[in-house]
C-alpha cells in the first residue's frame, strides 16, 4: 500500500490539519517511505492470533456510585481561551 | 576501568561522616577522547546523589534551603549551554526546601525531603505552566496535580521546575520540542536523547538531584544511556499515569532517572501504587526497592537475546561496552544463556503503528475550546479546530497524528491497527518464553551512542529505528532500566539495558545495583 498526496490531504482533514501545498508534499513522501518499511509486518503470518489491546491484563476496575469532590468551576475555566462567567466559548455553529 | 576508586570513595564518604560539608571525594573524571582518569576535587553540593544528601539533610549538616540554593546556583550558568529546562521554579522551590528543613526539624523526614528534583514537562504541576513541549499549551497551568507529584509533595521533596522533551513526548532526540533544543552534557553537539532528554541533560549536568521522566517506547531508558544516568521504565500500572498528559496511553509509564541505581529506588519507591484515577494502576504491594533484598547477580540467570546482540549497525563501542558488561556479570557470578526474541525485527513496525493510532486519538482534544493557545484567524468553529491543531503542533506530532488517522481509518483498520496488535501478542509471547529460561535480559539500550544535533531530523524512520531496542519492552509492558556501562571511544556515555518480567522491579534494581557499584561507571561526570 502507498499513499497519495490527495489521500495525505483528506486524511489530514480528518485529523483537523490543514496542510500548506509544501509541507503537503514532504508528508505526503515521508508518510509514504514510513507505510511503506510497516509491510515488512505482512511477512508475518498472525492468522488466528488474539490482537493484544494492553500487555497487562486487568479487570475493569468499579467504583462506588457515590458524589465526590471534583475541580471546580473557576479552575476549570481557568485556561480556557475564550470564556465568561460560567462556560467556554466557541465560534458560533448554528448559524 | 575505574580501580581503586572504591576504596578511596569510601574514604571521601568517611570525611561526610566526620563533618565536612563539602568534602574531598573522588570522581572518574574522563578526558575528552581517552580512558576515565581519577581526580580529587571538592566534591559540590550539586553532584551529591540523593542518597548523600539525606543523611546530611537529617544529620543536620546541611539544610535543604542550602541544597536548593546550590542547585540553583549551578543552574544558573550551566542552562544558557545545556538548555534543559522549559519552566524554572526558584521561589516556589525555595518555599518547598524551607517547609523541608522545618520537616526534618521536626524528626518527620522521608527520603525525598529536602531534596531537589525536575519534572518533565508532560506531567501536570498544578500551577506551575505543563507545555509538553508544544507550543499549543504554551500557557497552560493545571488546575490539579499529577498523581506521582501528589506523591513526591508528600515525601517533601522540593520541585525546582519543568524539564524540555520531545512535543507530546514524541522523539527521540528532544529535538522535537517546540522552545529549545537540550544539548548533552558530554559533549554538546550531540543530542542528549529523547524524549525525557531534559530530564537526562539535568541529571547528568548536576542541575536536579533526580528527575521523573516519561517513557511511552524508550523515552527514559535512552535519554538515560545517551547522558550517562541512570532510568527505569517500571511495569505498565506501577506508577498511575493520572496527570501524565497522554500520547500513547496503552503504552506510556512514568518513572526515575537518577545519578545511581539506589537514588532511582528511592523515587520508585515514592512514585509507586495503586492509584483509582488511573483504571490500569495495579494494585500489588509497594515493596521497598532500596532495600536490594535480591542477590544480584550472583546465580541469575541472564538472558542475552541473539537478535540484539548481533543486531545490524550496532556500534562498535557498543558492541565492546556489551561484551564487558556480559563479562563482568559472569564475574560477579551470573549465568548467561543466549536467548532468542524471534519478532523483534517487528517491533519497530509494530509500535509505529500503534503509538500513532492512539496518539491520534488522544491528541483529539486539543482543540483550542478548554486550554491551549487558540488560533484567531478562523471563519467558523472547524476552521479554528483546523488552525490551531496546525499552528499549535509542529511537524512530527503532525506526522503521528496523520499516520494514526489514516491507519485507524475505514479500510485500513485491519492491515494497520488489527495486524499491529497481533505482532504485539507475539512480541508479548517471545518475553514470555524467553523469562522461562531466563530470570532478566541484558542488552544495548541503543544501537549506537548519542548521534550529533541534525544528523537524523530530515529522516523520521531513521530516527524511529533507534528506538528498536527499546521499545518492545513497551508493547509488552515490561519493566527496563538503563544503567551507565562505559564510554564510546568519542567520550559518550554507553547505557546497559535490564528487562524483566511484568513487576520485577526489584529484581531488576538489585542486579543494576550490584552491577553499578562494581563497575563505578555511574561516578563519571561530564566535564562542564
Amino acid at each position: 500500500m502507498s499513499i497519495t498526496r490527495e489521500e495525505v490531504r483528506h486524511v489530514a482533514g480528518l485529523a483537523r490539519l490543514d496542510l500548506a501545498d509544501d509541507v503537503l508534499d514532504t508528508m505526503a513522501e515521508q508518510l509514504d517511505g514510513i507505510l511503506g518499511y510497516m509491510e515488512t509486518l505482512n511477512r508475518v503470518d498472525t492468522e488466528g492470533i488474539v490482537p493484544t489491546a494492553h500487555a497487562v491484563s486487568l479487570t475493569t476496575p468499579l467504583r462506588k456510585d457515590e458524589r465526590r469532590p471534583h475541580l471546580d468551576r473557576e479552575a476549570a475555566l481557568a485556561n480556557a481561551p475564550e470564556r465568561d462567567e460560567e462556560t467556554f466559548l466557541v465560534p458560533r455553529v448554528i448559524g | 576501568m575505574c580501580h581503586g576508586l572504591s576504596g578511596e570513595w569510601a574514604a571521601g564518604k568517611s570525611l561526610l561522616k566526620a563533618g565536612f560539608a563539602l568534602s574531598a571525594v573522588v570522581t572518574g573524571k574522563s578526558t575528552r577522547h581517552g580512558l576515565p582518569t581519577i581526580e580529587s576535587r571538592f566534591m559540590n553540593l550539586y553532584d551529591l546523589t540523593i542518597e548523600d544528601a539525606h543523611q546530611q539533610l537529617v544529620q543536620g549538616k546541611l539544610s535543604a534551603v542550602a541544597l536548593t540554593g546550590a542547585v540553583l546556583a549551578r543552574i544558573e550558568p550551566v542552562e544558557p549551554r545545556i538548555k534543559a529546562y522549559l519552566t524554572l521554579d526558584p521561589e516556589g522551590a525555595l518555599a518547598q526546601a524551607d517547609a523541608a528543613d522545618r520537616r526534618i526539624a521536626a524528626g518527620e523526614a522521608t527520603p525525598l525531603t529536602g531534596i531537589p528534583l525536575g519534572i518533565k514537562d508532560v506531567i501536570c504541576t498544578r500551577g506551575l505552566r505543563t507545555t509538553c513541549g508544544s507550543r499549543l499549551l504554551e500557557n497552560f497551568v493545571p488546575p490539579y496535580e499529577a498523581a506521582v507529584m501528589e506523591r513526591l509533595k508528600a515525601a517533601g521533596a522540593v520541585i525546582l521546575g519543568k524539564l524540555n522533551m520531545d512535543e507530546f513526548a514524541m522523539g527521540s532526540s528532544t529535538e522535537n520540542s517546540a522552545y529549545q533544543i537540550t544539548r548533552n552534557p558530554w559533549q554538546l553537539d550531540h543530542i542528549p536523547g529523547g524524549s525525557s532528554g531534559g530530564s537526562a541533560a539535568a541529571v547528568a549536568a548536576g542541575m536536579c538531584l533526580g528527575a521523573l521522566g516519561s517513557d511511552t517506547g524508550g523515552s527514559i531508558r535512552q535519554p538515560a544511556s545517551h547522558c550517562g544516568v541512570v532510568g527505569l521504565k517500571p511495569t505498565y500500572g506501577r506508577v498511575s499515569r493520572y496527570g501524565l498528559v497522554a500520547f500513547a496511553s496503552s503504552l506510556d509509564q512514568i518513572g526515575p532517572m537518577a545519578k545511581s541505581v539506589r537514588d532511582c529506588a528511592l523515587l520508585l519507591n515514592a512514585i509507586s501504587g495503586h492509584d483509582e484515577r488511573d483504571s490500569t494502576s495495579v494494585p500489588n504491594p509497594v515493596p521497598d526497592y532500596a532495600a536490594f533484598a535480591d542477590d544480584g547477580l550472583n546465580r541469575l540467570r541472564v538472558g542475552l537475546p541473539r537478535e540484539y546482540h548481533q543486531a545490524e549497525g550496532l556500534d562498535p563501542d557498543v558492541r565492546r561496552a556489551m561484551a564487558a558488561a556480559i563479562d563482568t556479570v559472569r564475574s560477579m557470578g551470573a549465568e548467561t544463556v543466549e536467548v532468542s526474541l524471534p519478532h523483534t525485527e517487528y517491533a519497530v513496525a509494530a509500535y509505529y503503528i500503534i503509538a500513532p493510532c492512539e496518539a491520534s486519538s488522544n491528541l483529539a482534544r486539543y482543540d483550542g475550546v478548554r486550554y491551549g493557545v487558540r488560533s484567531q484567524d478562523h471563519a467558523d468553529m472547524l476552521g479554528m479546530f483546523r488552525r490551531t491543531r496546525t499552528r499549535g503542533f509542529g511537524a512530527e506530532v503532525q506526522r503521528r497524528v496523520i499516520l494514526g488517522t489514516y491507519a485507524l481509518s475505514a479500510g485500513y483498520y485491519d492491515a494497520y491497527y488489527g495486524k499491529a496488535s497481533q505482532i504485539r501478542s507475539l512480541i508479548v509471547e517471545d518475553f514470555r518464553r524467553a523469562f522461562e529460561t531466563c530470570d532478566v535480559l541484558l542488552s544495548p539500550v541503543a544501537p549506537t551512542p548519542a548521534f550529533k544535533i541534525g544528523e537524523k531530523t530530515d529522516d523520521p524512520l531513521t530516527m524511529y529505528m533507534s528506538d528498536v531496542f527499546t521499545l518492545s519492552a513497551n508493547l509488552a509492558g515490561i519493566p527496563g532500566i538503563s544503567v551507565p556501562c562505559g564510554l564510546s571511544s568519542g567520550g559518550l556515555p554507553i547505557g546497559l539495558q535490564i528487562m524483566g518480567p511484568h513487576f520485577s522491579e526489584e529484581r531488576l534494581l538489585a542486579a543494576a545495583f550490584h552491577f553499578e557499584q562494581h563497575t563505578n561507571f555511574h561516578r563519571q561526570k561530564p566535564d562542564l
